[in-house]
């Protein structure tokens, strides 16, 4: 690839002279200069962007054959499946990249807790991911609710009745979000509505996630900043083959899903229509949301504040202690393999945030109620007092001098183990 | 140099494709009944039992069909069980549909044609409960794939019908079935031993009906899964030649770096 530097001819010189799309495609995407030693959990972050045109794809396919209207939605999906040419494919598609796009933006998200990739000068970035997380969510619970089955209608009466635990306003909110006096046609239509516009939203915040990323380039797994050109690697060809090679083996699993289980991860009680008159007998949500449902469901009466307030709460601020995390975490040091404790309670972190999802999937009752309780807490712990006090409390391992330096010495040895030992035998 | 930091994903995902290979399990949590003959369309190479699929039609429209509707389906679908076009003239000319209205403003019967979908046997929902002691009888076109357990749990109540152990009391017009949850079901009993005399010869038992009709039922629910599985294969074919494509270039254009 030409360096940006160097004028091009031709036609494309002609273009870039007037409009520098091509020395900014070399510039992000060509000779982009970044850390040498990515390792393939750093692959999730274009994983999630690929599934994002996948999805406004095939949901753009979709739209033009569904109906959002309460008595034809459901009827129309059914459509799709058998009678449009490969309909069944978009929506099956659609539904199980939902479930990709979630699982993969976990792992990627779980890559940047270890790895300290929110950390300075990175918070912006990492607060932006936070706000793509939470639109994600709206994105794919408006979008459960549109073929009008079961789950759909009373998971979205569930959902928006939260809001009316909200104080004093609490009931006119939750008719304002509906439209009227329960969820009905307006309430399906201004879901399909915003389940359109959002993805682009989405978008949009990609971009801003992306500027910032490109203004110091990406983390990396020894979390130390490059020292020089010798730590760097050009983007292309070297991350466009590691992504493209990570890309195929994520689309295994994903036709997987499509072609030999696409309602492996889907809740039957969606193929029977919505019915207002009788109540599924347990209302459950998708599995990427089980873990906030699951603290939803756990949090008790607190003081003067009603369990249902305390649960919405809790809900939205297990997201929200995200925001706050680059400064809740006082470790100087960004990666995990440095921090000796820090690395324990990672892992405790991740199998908190799996229990809460199995907790979820259940009837809050008997011992369920006291396992979701302590994992809710856990949960809070960790980011409210846990990491606060890790920072000032724990011994981190010697950080190697350099990223190369590292890469050099402990080729073919596992690198969590030996790079500062080895770095101090070498000076 | 770091694959193996892979492995505990793909370990999992295999664990999840695994799980679909377990024995279902109903609402209740209790195991659920199987044919001794495996379902012909389960696995990814799975394919629907031709004979069978006509079988458990033939089921459907002499026993379910009184009433239990099939609304997602039209008679031209019926070419899926490997009926001609004028075999599929002939099943949808039994039935009469209403259409219009004509020229004078008047809605008439007439027979069924290949594109109208199936008649309903209740002309609305008031009409199902009424001639059904409360109940409404449940679509059927989807049913296998609105049921926790699907196949099975279908297989399972069509087998389900018991007397009722000693300390259960049924409420009035209810009866007793292993499988449905809370065990009382408005249904009773829909087939028996010689219910219907197949047109192929086939001893007609419950359980070769039960089993007949409902893959059947799996096919009304899901008629492209013959097409998904065959594009499956090839795409995934192809994904895995490609994915290797890239994985020897990738190792081709790291050897300058590492």
């Amino acid at each position: 690839m030409a360096s940006a530097a160097k004028a091009k001819k031709g036609i494309i010189g002609w273009i870039d002279h007037r409009l520098p799309i091509f020395t900014f495609l070399d510039h992000e995407l060509g000779s982009f200069p970044e850390p040498k030693n990515l390792n393939y959990w750093w692959n999730f972050g274009s994983l999630a962007g690929i599934i994002l045109v996948v999805m406004i794809f095939s949901g753009i396919f979709l739209a033009m054959e569904y109906t959002p209207h309460k008595d034809l939605a459901f009827d129309s999906v059914e459509r799709i499946m058998r009678d449009v040419n490969y309909g069944w494919l978009m929506r099956y598609i659609h539904m199980n990249g939902a479930s990709m796009f979630f699982i993969v933006t976990y792992i990627h998200i779980f890559r940047g807790l270890y790895f300290g990739s929110y950390k300075a000068p990175r918070e912006l970035l990492w607060m932006l991911g936070v706000v793509i997380l939470l639109l994600m969510m709206m994105t794919a619970f408006m979008g459960y609710v549109l073929p009008w089955g079961q789950m759909s209608y009373w998971g979205a009466t569930v959902i928006t009745n939260l809001f009316s635990a909200i104080p004093v306003v609490g009931d006119q909110i939750v008719s304002w979000l509906w439209g009227g006096f329960t969820v009905d046609n307006p309430t399906l239509n201004r879901f399909f509505s915003l389940h359109y516009l959002l993805p682009f939203v989405i978008v949009a915040v990609v971009c801003l996630h992306l500027v910032a990323l490109h203004l110091h380039g990406s983390n990396n797994p020894l979390g130390i900043d490059r020292k020089g050109p010798q730590d760097s690697i050009p983007f292309h060809p070297y991350y466009t083959i590691k992504d493209l090679f990570g890309i195929g083996v994520f689309l295994i699993i994903f036709a997987g899903f499509v072609f030999f289980a696409p309602n492996f991860l889907g809740d039957p009680a969606n193929y029977q229509p919505a019915n207002p008159l009788q109540t599924p007998p347990e209302i459950v949500p998708e599995w990427y949301f089980l873990p906030f449902y699951a603290i939803l469901r756990s949090v008790p009466d607190i003081l003067f504040i009603p369990a249902k307030l305390a649960g919405v709460i809790a809900m939205f601020g297990s997201i929200l202690v995200l925001f706050v995390l680059p400064w809740l975490d006082t470790s100087p040091v960004r990666s995990g393999r440095f921090r000796p404790i820090f690395r324990w309670f990672f892992l405790l972190l991740m199998i908190d945030c799996l229990v809460l999802g199995w907790v979820g999937a259940h009837k809050p009752e008997g011992t369920f109620v006291l396992i979701g309780q302590a994992a809710t807490a856990w949960y809070f712990i960790h980011f409210l007092v846990l990491l606060p006090l890790l920072g000032k409390f724990e011994r981190p391992r010697p950080l190697p001098t350099s990223i190369s330096s590292a890469v050099l010495t402990v080729r073919g040895l596992h690198p969590s183990i030996k790079p500062a030992t080895a770095i101090k035998e070498k000076s | 140099m770091m694959q193996h930091r892979l492995l505990p994903v793909a370990a999992s995902l295999a664990v999840i494709f695994l799980g679909g290979a377990v024995p279902a399990q109903a609402e209740g949590g209790y195991k659920l009944l199987q044919p001794k003959s495996e379902w012909s369309f389960e696995g990814p190479l799975g394919t629907y039992d031709k004979a069978a699929l006509r079988r458990g039609f033939q089921v459907y429209n002499e026993v379910c069909s009184t009433c239990h509707a099939l609304v997602h389906l039209r008679y031209g679908d019926l070419d899926g069980l490997g009926y001609t076009a004028d075999e599929i003239k002939a099943i949808a000319a039994q039935k009469q549909v209403t259409d219009g209205p004509n020229d004078q403003g008047e809605m008439y019967q007439r027979p069924a044609r290949a594109s109208d979908f199936f008649a309903r046997p209740f002309p609305n929902e008031q009409a199902a409960r009424y001639s059904n002691n409360g109940a409404v009888p449940a679509d059927l076109s989807l049913v296998v794939k609105a049921r926790e357990g699907g196949p099975d749990y279908v297989f399972s109540l069509l087998n389900g019908y018991k007397e009722p152990p000693a300390g259960v009391k049924l409420g009035a017009g209810m009866n007793y079935n292993a499988y449905f949850p809370g065990h009382q079901t408005a249904m009773p009993q829909p087939l028996a031993d010689g219910a219907v005399t197949y047109a192929d010869g086939t001893r007609a038992d419950l359980e070769q009906m039960a089993q007949d009709v409902t893959t059947f039922l799996t096919w009304a629910a899901e008629p492209n899964l013959e097409a998904r599985h065959r594009m499956g294969l090839q795409v995934i074919g192809f994904l895995i030649l490609l994915t290797g494509v890239f994985y020897v270039l990738k190792r081709r254009i790291w050897s300058k770096v590492h």
